[in-house]
């Protein structure tokens, strides 16, 4: 378990004359849970944008399972085994949760076997097993536009999920969900964890609080400090960020 | 739930029994002239089907499929054309000696085979859709941009086309009516006929083809393309690879409404690439109902048929017509007439003017008073 899964070394992303990220460094290993925190324009989302390859960073070099994955498309880095769960749940409205589920979990993605076969049956018995995981096995039919908020979120996950990636990238997860929903998100990230490396954004503090991982503090583009929940609440660098964002003063 | 679903499966069934009915009755009832007159309409279809499978499914709104169109329809009118040369000079087609041209363009020499006419027809448009699909999706070229990219093509194309005298006889077009093909003139009765029947199979062959690409999986990866196309980057598809091959099906659909086209209306002409046609396919799948194929089909028959019956009637008047129907679908149908009716327009509408109630969304609470009563 001590294998890198993924390294940023010094990563630098300007947009105009505004450095977004600025010097990062990052290390996860394989199977870590490692909760990412900042406050706004920290670029939480950028630094995701650069491992997925929305962003192509100006310096610096992105390593997943030792190679870089910097010069990569979109679909080839999540063939990889990066997958990616949006700030707004992003799932496909139109089609039935069935059918998100199993657009996540289908291999090969090319179009010749999409069109000639239906999905397998390893399959289909992945994506029922997630679909109670989540609580949606009642909604397998229903088109996913018509579910809740925090049922959209946790579709979104177990897409994540079915799609049998090595890092999941979470990317505030329970943002608009209720306090049970809150807590049902954390302990099901934490399941995930061991076998999956799992790297969550979110400035919730309670959900943070609850995750019990290692915590990564982003400030003007780069890790102001790292350490669990006690060495952040005490670090002097970090209540001074904080401090400046009244709203956030609960650090 | 269930029940809107069988009642959606029982519609698309009626209107296909009715559709069905229509074809196979059209050759007895129908004169030939009206007969003919359907026949082209119902090769449109198959044109509109694939500006349904690439707009209604995939969301590229192509302003250019009039260029595909064309295609098609001049690989079958140059065939017919090399096909009825044997008594002209040279033994190349009668339009050539206006220009003084004596020896056969080459891109004609392989138009002398059938079999090959028969694939050109729909596999150059296809090539070249791809080819230009390639190009702009790689670049991530969308929306409003892609629209303006097809119709900057189209007029490309046209006026390619059109100043060829030399080589396809330019503005004038290929005439295939005079032309001969197994011995008969295909402009009579007997082979309009017959050319009748040809189109309503393939648009059937054409509507089962394309409702087992939406059907399955390829078709939601197509849906997801449509509503979120970054998100099913990272889902791990490739978008470009996806949108290439569904324009260039489309492209191919082209193909062959434009050769069932040309065969039935007697000319291909560089008209068939202007700018108003290639809107009116969009319209017709608007109308018909995007995102339903039988929508897309019933769209281009309906609004065609309806075309030539009130410019029999009041010439002028159709231009005004097609356009309040434009401005109808957009603000008042966005689905279309199919989808409206499939999204229980008809029954929201009727419970608006009274006559039908509302669906209880929630269980009625009728033992509530009674309760409280007793309570």
């Amino acid at each position: 378990m001590t294998e890198l899964l993924l390294e940023l070394k010094g990563i630098t992303v300007k947009f105009g004359g505004f450095k977004a990220l600025d010097d990062l460094d990052l290390i996860l290993k394989a199977g870590e849970l490692r909760a990412v925190i900042g406050p706004n324009g920290a670029g939480k989302t950028t630094f995701l944008d650069v491992i997925t390859g929305k962003v192509r960073p100006d310096e610096g070099d992105v390593l997943f399972k030792g190679k870089s994955i910097l010069k990569q498309r979109e679909h080839r880095i999540a063939r990889l085994g990066i997958g990616r769960k949006f700030q707004s749940p992003r799932v496909f409205e139109k089609l039935s949760v069935f059918d998100n589920l199993a657009l996540a979990a289908a291999w090969p993605k090319k179009p010749m076997p999409l069109l000639l076969e239906s999905t397998k049956r390893a399959e289909t018995e992945r994506i029922n097993q997630l679909m109670s995981i989540v609580n949606l096995q009642t909604k397998s039919n229903v088109l996913a536009g018509s579910l809740s908020h925090g049922q959209k979120q946790w579709l979104e996950i177990s897409m994540l999920v079915a799609q049998k990636p090595d890092l999941l990238l979470v990317d505030e997860p329970v943002a608009g969900l209720t306090d049970e929903e809150t807590d049902l998100t954390a302990d099901l990230l934490k399941s995930l964890a061991g076998e999956n490396t799992v790297l969550v954004i979110d400035h919730d503090m309670d959900f943070i609080r609850r995750l019990n991982s290692p915590i990564s503090v982003l400030h003007q583009g780069h890790v102001l400090c790292e350490g669990d929940m006690k060495t952040i609440q005490t670090d002097r660098r970090v209540i001074e960020v904080y401090l400046g964002q009244p709203e956030q003063e609960i650090l | 739930m269930n029940n809107s679903r069988i009642l959606k499966r029982r519609l698309s069934l009626i209107l296909w029994v009715v559709i069905i009915a229509a074809l196979v009755s059209a050759p007895a009832i129908l004169p030939v002239f009206r007969l003919n007159l359907l026949g082209r309409y119902l090769s449109l279809a198959i044109v509109a089907l694939g500006v349904d499978l690439i707009w209604g499914f995939t969301g590229l709104l192509s302003l250019g499929q009039g260029i595909f169109f064309a295609l098609g329809g001049y690989c079958a009118a140059m065939y017919l054309q090399l096909n009825s040369a044997g008594e002209f000079p040279n033994r190349i087609p009668e339009f050539f000696g206006l220009y003084g041209v004596k020896q056969l363009p080459f891109f004609w020499e392989p138009f002398h085979s059938p079999f090959f006419t028969l694939i050109a027809i729909w596999l150059i448009p296809a090539v070249i859709a791809a080819l230009l699909g390639f190009l702009v999706f790689r670049n991530r070229i969308k929306g409003v941009y892609f629209s303006i990219l097809t119709q900057a093509a189209l007029l490309v194309f046209f006026n390619l086309f059109n100043g060829q005298q030399k080589l396809i006889n330019g503005t004038n077009g290929l005439k295939t009516d005079v032309t001969f093909l197994f011995g008969q003139l295909v402009g009579s009765e007997s082979v309009q006929r017959w050319l009748f029947w040809i189109t309503a199979l393939l648009v059937i062959l054409a509507w089962s083809f394309s409702s087992w690409i939406v059907r399955g999986r390829f078709g939601n990866v197509l849906i997801g393309i449509r509503d979120d196309e970054s998100r099913i980057r990272f889902t791990g598809y490739n978008p470009t690879l996806f949108k290439t091959i569904i324009f260039a099906i489309a492209g191919g659909l082209a193909g062959i409404s434009g050769a069932l086209y040309t065969v039935q209306s007697g000319i291909v002409s560089p008209q068939f690439m202007t700018v108003p046609f290639s809107i009116e396919m969009v319209i017709w799948v608007a109308v018909g109902g995007r995102g339903t194929l039988i929508g897309a089909i019933l769209g281009a028959v309906v609004i065609n048929y309806a075309k030539s019956l009130v410019s029999e009637a009041l010439p002028a008047s159709w231009m005004f017509i097609q356009g309040g129907l434009f401005i109808l679908v957009v603000t008042a149908l966005p689905q279309g007439v199919l989808g409206w009716i499939q999204g229980n327009g008809p029954r929201n509408l009727l419970s608006r003017l009274g006559i039908s109630r509302y669906t209880a969304t929630y269980p009625k609470l009728d033992i509530d008073q009674s309760q409280e009563i007793e309570l």
